[in-house]
């Protein structure tokens, strides 16, 4: 393989449009539609103790129909477990309105489509619901209790609970020298993307077909749910995520109540039909996700090696479990991380609570898994007055040690298994790219390692065409959120086809153009998708080869394919350019231009036989599918120098360093964009952003007024080193990158807070309240 | 109303935001709608070379005045606007919704502070929320589009081409 792209800082091809307002996202799409508008439940958990009373919403002018569930065909339908599991034994969805019981602040209740969205909204106040208020469950300590069940037929609104042990903990905790219990807390996030959620509709009965147009992370899966809702073949549903403003995991669920009414609201009504969720929606009835409480047992040797841990910790589910078990299986999975644990004994407790459900958030399991084995470092440095970075040293895995096998349960199905790594150097980088540590009061360092499955299956494919122009289409069926797709996996098929990078034209997450597939989630797409282009382009370039070698008189094994030509290695004059090769993998009858005159029953025949032999097909395309064996593991040191002013608790960031692995990098400059990214939304989710639920189950900052994300000014500069230790569990060598920037920033700027103010960090998120509050309890 | 030089007819529903009639009335698609509370600043545009929030107005507020959207910047297969180019060198846009706010945000900063400091960029995106990037590079792409929109690009400092 050549390696003229892949590896390069090429500039994305995505950006021109964008820059000029062309983007397409899903609410510019309007084809006069119809618009939509939710009435939601206020209350976090109550009953509804009447028929829900539509008549005033329907005789209102403007208003075309109110959906409630009485009046869907689906409606006493629960939506789909998306991922069960057998230690999932309570799993509880939705319906997608309720009718009976409401269990979170935001679920819906009906459903109003008017002809524009200023109609919908005032009809939607005229919808009558009454509810009688039940006990509200809220956070998991209380869930935790069981004083109150958000479903009554779930006993300790456990909705799952899952033990694993490696090695012999009790026998190693006696015999440990040191033993430590800790305590860490962590609560919900949200990922909050500058879009929120979008959904555009359309049913041609001419045509048989549903069009639907949704931001959501996984075109394919929505396709062939609607499909199965509504008794058509796949073939007859055609969902398009188009340009998506971001999604940072909670666009991966589904399916959200929306996702359904407004293709059904389409097929009924012969109209194109749109709903745009507004922000406070977003709030309120978004997955969110982080609500863990951990009580954690460590056994230590004087040296400061650990010798056995034990963590036992609750899992805020929310009020149903669509999504299954899968974040506490990753936290599970990912306490340990990079260090060598010989006992290790994880159990968790999924509990139902009145909150909007939880799936991934970007770092999905993994910041809370960090925060508490790095704070148990910590705690452990402290305790034997070792330095933190010593203590890191003395515990991680090697570069020697791989494959290692950590011995638990992964999301995927298959044990965690690293595959490649180089931690120690990560660890040094890092320490070097800090440098001194700042002069002055109230400063403080802060170090955190991480570890990162990313990849997982179980696959995607690529089909790759070169047209007769020479230029090349390519598509795949996850969807871009901003990552830059379209740039990266042309580095990876201009590679393989010898073509210029502009001269790719990606396509992502359009199931008209590539109908299976998974989705964008668990920073995969680079490892599956990318290894997928790979695959397709290299078969297509093979192809190439074969026919290109029956017209040049060459063996195939003698050509190459470089500057959009097929040629002879040592010959370059001997050759022709790639859409001649198109042209000629078509055998025609009737000439339509673009050179396929060649390609006719009268042009010069290089072989005998017929035009197509067996086994063989028309275009010079290829269809191709990556399925990995198990995860890449994806890893990075973060550390940072802060300073907290002592009377207004002020954070400010002094110096933040990443040193980053993940695999060979096809673009440095994208890569750079998404650690930047991370970083800045871990330190969000470490300092600013809190979601204030009262007791009452209400989300009471529910806007960007109150929901601090930050600005430009609480966001400092970050230097980033890289190391590359491919991955060889997949052709390319890569291993994913998305969510790696957010992972350890919660425990790095906990580490340093702790540093620099003296007060014990043991939860998550900060503020300068809570530094206040902490101030308070423990004067210095 | 003029809007990117061309003149608009009043809109006719007193209640319509200036956002939704620039997107869904006008078809100018380009300025997003973030939050609807003022916070975002997705729906930057320029009233009268200005940077407003166009969610915090009325349609019927921009009559007599000139406002310009991303779309306004760069005609068709015209050359990006130097603030658009200096985004796609700097990789100043991920998934590019907050985009169009920042660049007409940017552009205003500019216009006001053709050389800013520090200070003065950090001021000047301090009123755009960006979820993608964590600002690094937006901070380089206002640098490089100082740069680019200053008079002196392509000479040297004497004047000499």
């Amino acid at each position: 393989m050549t390696t003229r792209w892949f590896g390069a800082p090429v500039q994305r091809v995505e950006d021109d449009r964008l820059l000029r307002g062309h983007g397409r996202f899903t609410d510019d799409i309007g084809e006069d539609a119809l618009e939509c508008c939710f009435v939601r439940s206020p209350y976090a958990h109550a009953r509804i103790i009447t028929s829900i009373d539509a008549a005033a919403a329907r005789a209102m002018p403007g208003v075309v129909a109110v959906y409630t569930a009485a009046d869907l065909p689906f409606g006493g339908v629960d939506l789909p477990l998306l991922i069960p599991h057998p230690n999932l034994t309570h799993g509880r969805t939705q319906r997608c309105l309720a009718s009976d019981i409401v269990r979170y602040s935001g679920e819906a209740v009906a459903f109003v489509v008017a002809e524009n969205r200023y109609l919908a909204e005032d009809a939607a106040e005229l919808v009558q619901v009454e509810y009688e208020p039940l006990p509200v469950v809220i956070t998991p300590e209380v869930a935790a209790r069981a004083e109150h069940l958000v479903h009554s037929d779930v006993p300790g609104n456990i909705a799952a609970e899952m033990l694993q042990e490696v090695g012999d903990v009790d026998a190693a905790m006696a015999a440990a020298p040191r033993r430590k219990r800790l305590r860490f807390r962590y609560e919900r996030g949200a990922a909050s993307p500058m879009e929120a959620r979008a959904v555009w509709a359309r049913w041609s009965s001419d045509e048989h077909r549903l069009t639907v147009y949704d931001s959501t992370q996984s075109p394919t899966s929505i396709r062939g749910g609607l499909a199965v809702l509504f008794s058509l073949p796949e073939s007859s549903v055609d969902v398009i995520a188009p340009d998506v403003g971001g999604g940072f995991g909670p666009k991966i669920m589904l399916f959200y109540p929306d996702e359904l009414l407004v293709p059904y609201a389409a097929m009924q009504l012969g109209r194109p039909v749109k709903w745009t969720e507004d922000r406070q929606e977003h709030f309120t009835a978004v997955n969110q996700e982080r609500g863990q409480v951990h009580e954690v047992e460590v056994g230590f040797d004087d040296e400061g090696r650990l010798l056995a841990l034990q963590d036992d910790f609750l899992h805020d589910g929310g009020a149903y479990t669509p999504y299954g078990i899968i974040l506490p299986i990753i936290t599970s999975a990912q306490v340990p991380g990079p260090y060598r644990i010989p006992n290790y004994r994880v159990r968790f407790r999924d509990l139902y609570t009145n909150a909007v459900p939880t799936s991934p958030y970007r770092g999905a399991g993994r910041p809370h898994a960090c925060f508490v084995m790095e704070r148990t470092l910590d705690a452990i440095a402290a305790d034997l007055g070792i330095d933190r970075i010593e203590v890191r040293r003395r515990n991680l895995i090697q570069a020697g040690d791989f494959p290692y096998d950590v011995g638990v349960a992964w999301q995927d199905g298959n044990t965690v298994v690293y595959d490649s790594g180089n931690y120690p150097v990560l660890l040094d980088k890092a320490i070097a790219l800090l440098g001194p540590k700042p002069a002055g009061d109230h400063v403080g360092m802060g170090i955190g390692i991480y570890v990162e499955g990313t990849g997982v299956g179980p696959y995607e494919g690529a089909h790759v065409q070169v047209l007769v122009s020479g230029k090349v289409v390519a598509a795949t069926g996850i969807p871009n959120q901003g990552q830059a797709h379209a740039t990266v996996w042309a580095q990876v098929v201009a590679d393989e086809l010898g073509v210029d990078v502009k001269d790719v034209e990606i396509t992502s997450g359009d199931t008209r153009r590539f109908p299976w597939g998974v989705g964008t989630f668990a920073s995969r797409g680079a490892v599956t998708a990318g290894n997928a282009m790979h695959v397709a382009a290299r078969m297509v370039a093979d192809k190439a080869r074969q026919i290109a070698a029956d017209h040049l008189e060459a063996d195939p094994a003698d050509l190459e394919l470089a500057g959009g030509r097929v040629r002879v290695k040592g010959s370059p004059d001997r050759g022709m350019p790639l859409g001649a090769v198109a042209v000629l993998s078509n055998p025609v009858r009737y000439a339509f231009g673009g050179g396929t005159e060649a390609a006719t029953q009268f042009a010069a025949k290089p072989r005998p036989g017929p035009p197509l032999q067996d086994g063989e097909q028309p275009g010079l395309e290829a269809t191709g599918y990556y399925s990995p064996p198990g995860s890449t593991w994806a890893s990075g040191c973060h550390a940072a120098y802060v300073r907290v002013d002592p009377k207004t608790f002020r954070l400010e960031i002094l110096k933040y360093v990443v040193v980053h692995d993940c695999g060979r990098v096809i673009n440095p400059l994208v890569l750079q964009g998404q650690i930047e990214g991370g970083v800045a939304q871990g330190i969000a989710g470490a300092f600013y952003e809190r979601l204030a639920y009262d007791e009452d189950g209400q989300l009471r900052n529910a806007s960007f007024m109150e929901f601090l994300m930050p600005y430009a000014t609480e966001i400092p500069a970050i230097e980033i080193d890289h190391i590359e230790t491919p991955s060889p569990l997949n052709p390319l060598g890569v291993k994913g990158a998305g969510e790696a920037g957010v992972i350890p920033v919660g425990a790095v700027i906990g580490s340093a807070i702790e540093e620099a103010l003296g007060v014990p960090i043991t939860e998550m998120p900060l503020s300068p309240l809570k530094l206040y509050e902490l101030s308070r309890a423990h004067p210095t | 109303m003029k809007v990117n030089g061309v003149s608009h007819p009043a809109p006719t529903d007193p209640r319509r935001l200036l956002s939704d009639h620039l997107r869904h009335d006008l078809g100018l698609t380009g300025t997003h709608v973030g939050c609807e509370h003022g916070v975002c600043g997705c729906c930057t545009v320029l009233l009268d070379g200005a940077p407003v929030r166009s969610c915090l107005m009325l349609a019927v507020q921009a009559e007599r005045h000139e406002v310009t959207t991303i779309e306004g910047l760069a005609r068709d297969q015209a050359p990006l606007h130097p603030v658009q180019q200096a985004f796609h060198e700097c990789h100043g846009l991920q998934c590019g919704f907050c985009t169009p706010g920042f660049v007409m945000s940017v552009v205003g900063l500019l216009a006001q502070h053709p050389s800013p400091s520090a200070q003065e960029i950090e001021e000047g995106i301090a009123g755009n929320l960006c979820r993608c990037t964590g600002y690094a590079s937006i901070r380089r792409s206002v640098l490089r589009a100082a740069a680019l929109s200053s008079p002196l690009v392509g000479k040297r400092r004497d004047g000499a081409e």
